[in-house]
This record gives structure tokens, C-alpha cells and sequence, in this order.
């Protein structure tokens, strides 16, 4: 669907620093062209800073950006063709819905510029609201308005900083399949900048998760939630219990004989970093079964909380050896368990990851939108 | 000023119906009595004055004399159209220089904000009529500013402008035109302050964004943008501009009289109290056609 080849998006040892402060080091990113990529990071992990560089609003302090050939390092931020969705939508209020949306069209002395807008804002079904101002419409009218805005210029990048920020949740999830639709039928290159996990997972083919101006991990969304490379991925996607072990031996089969807290598991063996024997062993709550249906590997505990929430039962569980791990268990129709009910956990080897022992647990915990 | 900053900022929110007791009418009181007192009541006897005849020894009588506005206009009608002219001209050069410096303090100044605030308002601390006088040592004859301008040949280019007459500075067209600008200025740099401060910065962004080179982004967001302390400020300056006696008086010479010091003239020296009324109310309903005109079409203008 798109009108012309523009090519990959490369950030090349990308940086930016204020002052005594670095906000982004050197970051090297390739952004397929036409993908939707994701941003992902808690506030203040440079993500923003990375997405205003591109958008030429911010001046790197070293490295240099790409579009497929073109430097476009040093370009200034009119003379990109890349857009921006603005988190506060930046709408001008004393312009038409429909000027708005012509606003760089005309700068680019577009002849078709009232249709095209009108074109757009029909994408995203607000063609009946041409005439009136930024202001007469909700925050997710406008949201969509700003998003004509910049679609409708046919970028080679759309950048979107946090565009679903400040609306509701029901709203933003409408919003996300939309966006994703939107996307797909334009097959423009999309960056999303977002701090919400579920947001990034729903909508993005690939994500970068960014921590303290670094990469922390590249790949798509399964791979980030199934084999997160570092405690603070596993931590701020979704959630992670994160149980201290000592791989001990081979289990054959291509597994690993581990020890947790004096509970012998084994463990996909292609799974553990070469060399180590300290490590965490991480399973998310949901592939925990209460009970000894769920697998090979059990520990033991005491249930010391549990909330319904409707889908599913999240229970607390403290094992013997004081560790607290969450269990979801589905809600369809199997037994639940009591607060201070002792109770088996399961799982089968391989549905784990693991990562080294010499990470901080508790990485990434803190800053769970 | 109100009207003007709704008529370019989008329709307003109706406000919710609801019982109105007596303390709105308790509030508006105080001012209204104010008004009448000190306003509605001398314009009412300024009003039947410009009809009276007689003179000063004998008294004036209400006569209903309509023909002394004719008169009036029939003789000071060159006065009439200099003074709009002049204060014209000063709202233009005052305008030129306040919105770079307004946007410099609004934008730009960072903790020397409040500092450059204070500047502007500081030559309220002196009376206006000092403030003029000093602009007579200023533009002296002997003074440095005349000798600097004649060395770069500053008058001859103001001479060839006719906005002056010899190669002296004071007692010219250029001199009243530059004693209303600076009167006037900071009342036009802070209703312009007020609107640029507002002006989200985040918009010029996007408008970069939106391919608008630096010109481009000002011409279509933080022009229009300003527009309603720009009218502000232009109201502000022009019509004390129009109506002052100060400035043609200790700046200009007798080609240069302006309405205000006439109806001055009029009324206090040569005491024909009709004529320096109806004079007044000439200029107030010029002032008022003009000011009219001119917010209509500020308020309605395409600003895209």
C-alpha cells in the first residue's frame, strides 16, 4: 500500500545527552519499514528523547539517523518526512478539524489538500467533523484527529508519543485495535512510544524495551514475554516469579536438574546462560497450576492471599522456603483454594526462562504502569 | 478587552442556567454609580454644553445649536486627521517594537522574566508629563542623539521623509510620532506578553513537525495566535494616542497640532466652551467608528 519506497529506519550509535545527564546512550535500532514498532520503558528511559530525535525536535549529541539511504541526522524537523502524533495532541485551536488535518499539506503546496484531509478524516470516522474546532471534540476525537493529521502526509515514519495516554481505558483499548488497523491498511512505518506493556504487546510487531537511556531487549512481543534476556524485562512485562536456583547437573533430554529452595526442578537446559549455575529460574503466574496436574516440577506452600477477578483466581503463595510466588489460575470451574490452605504448585519443564543470578530481582518492579 | 479575546478564541461554553439572586446586583453597584456619577453625567453635560451659545462673560445658553459641529469639523477636520494619522503611525512603530520583545519575555527569557516585567512598567513610576519633558532633553538641539543622527545622516533621511523640517530632531512630525510610540508602548508590550506566555510552545513544535519552516510556524500558529493581544494592544495604544495633547504640545511645532491639544486650547484658553465639546465628541465618535471597524474585522478575519 504504500505510495513509495522509503526504506529502513537506522538509529546509528544514536545519543543524547543534557548537560551531566545522558538520556539516551548510544543506541543501534533498524526499523523495518512498514512495521509497527513499539518503545516500551518506565518515564525518563530516554524512549521520548529517542522519538524527538527522529522527529528532528531534539538534536543527537552523537551517532546518526537513517531513512534507508538518506542522513537525515542533521535535517531539520520541516524538512523530515516524518510526523508526529503528540502526546498532548497539539491540535491548533483556532483552525477547523479540516485545517488541522490540510496544516502540511498546504506547507507542502499540495493543490489536493482539502480533499485529502477530508480523505483522512474519514479514516478515521470524523469526516463529519470538518468544520468544527479542535475544542467541540472529546479527547478521543481529537486523539484521532491528530493522528489524520499526520497520517494524512503520508510519512515515511509516523511517530506516536504516547498517544493513548490520557484517555480511558476502554477507550484506549478501542483506540489500539484501531490504530493497529489503521496501520496495517496504510502500511506506513509506525514508532509507538508507550510505558504501558499491554498497550505495546497489543499493537506492536516488534518492541524495544528501554531502561536508564539503554536497550534493554529487542524482539517481539511472545518472544519479550516467554524469554525476557534480563530481570527487568520479566519484571516489567507482565509479571514474573522469580525463583533463586542452582543448576546442579544434567537431567538428560536436553534438560537440567535444578535445585529451589531444596526442591529439586528440571529445567530446559538450552534455556540456562552458558557457564551458569547461580541463576533465576522465572515462571509467570499463569503457567503455575495449583495442584500436581500442571507438570513435572512442584513446589509447596501457603496460600496467603487470593483475589477474585472475575476471569481468573490470583492467589499469593509463600513457599517453605519464604519465597512469595503468584499463581493465576483460570477461572473454569476447578476447585480454589482457602487463605492458609497448604498447596502443591506445578509446572512443566520448559514453559520457565532463566536468567543470571547476578541481576537484581526486583529490576523493573517499581516502575509497572 | 474581553469581547476581543472570545471573538478569536472559539465559542465559549454556555454557562448553566441557575437562580441569580441580589448579590450580582450588590456587586455591580459600587461600579455603576462610579460610572454614572463620573462618566454617564459629564458626557451628558458635555453633550448639551456642545449646544449652548454665548460666551464666557455673559453665560451660555442651551440653544440647540447644531451647527457649531459642523463648524467644528469645517475647521479642525486637517487636526482631526493628523491626530488619527499619528496615533496610527505610533500603534504601527509601537506594535514593531513590543512583539519581539514581548516574545522574548513571554518565550525566551527564562528566570530574567519577571526582571524584564518590571522594565517595562518601571517609567509608570514617573508622570507622563515628565516622561515627554525628558524626551525634549532627548532630542535636543545640541544633544547627542540630534548630533549622532546628523552625523549619519539620519535627518536627511527623515528630512526627505518630510518628517522633519530642518536637521533637528525636536518640534517635528518624527518627534510627536516617537513621543506617542514610547508613551504608549508598554501598554501594547504587555497585553502581547499576556497572549505569547499563553502560547503553547508545544504548537510551534508540531507546526515544524507538520513541514512549516520557522517563518511558516510564525505566520500560521503564533501570529494568529497572538492576534488577540495583538488587538488589545493596538486599542490600548491607539486611542489615548489619539485623544493625547501632550506630546504634539512640548514636541511639535504649529504644523504639528494634534485634536487633543485643540479641544486643551479651546476649553482652557480660549474658554469657547461649545465648540471644545462638540470637538470632543466628534473625536470620540471617530475613535469609536474606527475602533469598531477595526475589532469586527480583527475578530472575523480568516486567520488561516
Amino acid at each position: 500500500m504504500a505510495e513509495h519506497e522509503s526504506g529502513d529506519l537506522q538509529l546509528v550509535g544514536l545519543s543524547k545527552r543534557f548537560g551531566e545527564f545522558t538520556a539516551v546512550h548510544p543506541l543501534d535500532l533498524t526499523i523495518p519499514e512498514g512495521s509497527f514498532f513499539a518503545l516500551l520503558g518506565p518515564s525518563g528511559c530516554g524512549k521520548t528523547t529517542t522519538l524527538r530525535m527522529v522527529a528532528g525536535l531534539e538534536e543527537p549529541t552523537d551517532g546518526r539517523i537513517l531513512i534507508g539511504d538518506t542522513d537525515i541526522t542533521h535535517a531539520r524537523a520541516y524538512q523530515r518526512n516524518v510526523n508526529t502524533v503528540f502526546q498532548s495532541y497539539a491540535l491548533f485551536p483556532h483552525m477547523s478539524v479540516l485545517d488541522n488535518v490540510a496544516f502540511g499539506l498546504r506547507r507542502k503546496k499540495d493543490k489536493d489538500a482539502k480533499r485529502k484531509a477530508q480523505e483522512a478524516l474519514d479514516l478515521v470516522q470524523l469526516g463529519h467533523t470538518a468544520a468544527k474546532r479542535p475544542n467541540q471534540l472529546s479527547g478521543g476525537m481529537q486523539q484521532r484527529v491528530a493522528l489524520a493529521r499526520a497520517l494524512v502526509n503520508r510519512p515515511d515514519v509516523l511517530l506516536l508519543d504516547e498517544p493513548l495516554g490520557a484517555l480511558d481505558l476502554k477507550l484506549r483499548r478501542q483506540m489500539q485495535i484501531e490504530l493497529k488497523r489503521i496501520q496495517q491498511e496504510v502500511g506506513l512505518t509506525f514508532i509507538h512510544v508507550t510505558h504501558d506493556q499491554e498497550e505495546a504487546m497489543t499493537m506492536a510487531d516488534r518492541i524495544a524495551v528501554m531502561n536508564g537511556g539503554h536497550l534493554e531487549q529487542l524482539a517481539d512481543p511472545t518472544t519479550l514475554y516467554e524469554k525476557p534476556t534480563s530481570t527487568f524485562v520479566a519484571n516489567f512485562l507482565g509479571q514474573s516469579n522469580l525463583l533463586r536456583a542452582r543448576v546442579t547437573g544434567s537431567a538428560g533430554e536436553g534438560l537440567a536438574r535444578a535445585d529451589v529452595q531444596g526442591n529439586e526442578v528440571v529445567i530446559d537446559a538450552a534455556k540456562v546462560p552458558d557457564g551458569l549455575t547461580d541463576v533465576w529460574v522465572g515462571v509467570r503466574p499463569e503457567k503455575l497450576t495449583l495442584g500436581e496436574s500442571g507438570g513435572r516440577n512442584r513446589l509447596h506452600g501457603t496460600v496467603v492471599d487470593a483475589s477474585f477477578t472475575g476471569v481468573a483466581t490470583q492467589y499469593l503463595v509463600r513457599t517453605a522456603a519464604g519465597a512469595d510466588v503468584v499463581v493465576v489460575q483460570q477461572n473454569d470451574g476447578s476447585a480454589r483454594a482457602a487463605v492458609n490452605e497448604n498447596v502443591t504448585l506445578s509446572w512443566e519443564p520448559g514453559r520457565e526462562f532463566v536468567l543470571d543470578a547476578a541481576q537484581d530481582d526486583h529490576a523493573g518492579m517499581d516502575e509497572v504502569a | 478587552m474581553a469581547e476581543v479575546a472570545l471573538g478569536t478564541g472559539g465559542a465559549p461554553a454556555r454557562p448553566r442556567r441557575r437562580h441569580v439572586g441580589w448579590v450580582p446586583y450588590a456587586l455591580l453597584a459600587p461600579g455603576l454609580l462610579w460610572l454614572l456619577v463620573f462618566f454617564a453625567a459629564p458626557m451628558f453635560t458635555l453633550g448639551s454644553q456642545s449646544l449652548q451659545e454665548g460666551n464666557v462673560f455673559d453665560g451660555y445658553v442651551f440653544t440647540g445649536n447644531v451647527s457649531v459641529y459642523a463648524d467644528a469639523l469645517q475647521k479642525y477636520w486637517p487636526h482631526l486627521l493628523r491626530s488619527v494619522g499619528y496615533a496610527g503611525a505610533a500603534t504601527v512603530f509601537a506594535l514593531l517594537l513590543a512583539y519581539p520583545l514581548a516574545y522574548v519575555i513571554a518565550q525566551k527569557a527564562g528566570r530574567f522574566q519577571n526582571l524584564m516585567l518590571v522594565l517595562v512598567v518601571a517609567p509608570f513610576f514617573t508622570s507622563f508629563l515628565i516622561r515627554t519633558l525628558a524626551w525634549r532633553t532627548i532630542l535636543s538641539d545640541t544633544g547627542p542623539v540630534t548630533e549622532l543622527a546628523q552625523r549619519l545622516h539620519i535627518t536627511d533621511l527623515l528630512q526627505a521623509a518630510n518628517l522633519i523640517n530642518n536637521d533637528t530632531l525636536l518640534s517635528s512630525k518624527f518627534a510627536v510620532i516617537a513621543g506617542l510610540t514610547y508613551n504608549f508602548l508598554p501598554f501594547m508590550i504587555l497585553p502581547l506578553y499576556a497572549s505569547l506566555d499563553r502560547l503553547d510552545h508545544r504548537l510551534v513544535e508540531a507546526a515544524e513537525d507538520l513541514y512549516a519552516s520557522p517563518f511558516q510556524a510564525f505566520r500560521h500558529v503564533t501570529w494568529p495566535m497572538s492576534l488577540p493581544g495583538v488587538v488589545a494592544g493596538t486599542l490600548l495604544t491607539f486611542i489615548p494616542a489619539a485623544g493625547d495633547y501632550i506630546n504634539s504640545r512640548l514636541l511639535g511645532n504649529t504644523q504639528t497640532i494634534m485634536i487633543g491639544q485643540v479641544i486643551d486650547t479651546q476649553f482652557l484658553r480660549v474658554l469657547d466652551y461649545p465648540l471644545a465639546a462638540a470637538l470632543s465628541f466628534v473625536l470620540l465618535l471617530l475613535i469609536l467608528a474606527l475602533v469598531t471597524t477595526y475589532v469586527r474585522r480583527a475578530g472575523t478575519e480568516e486567520l488561516v
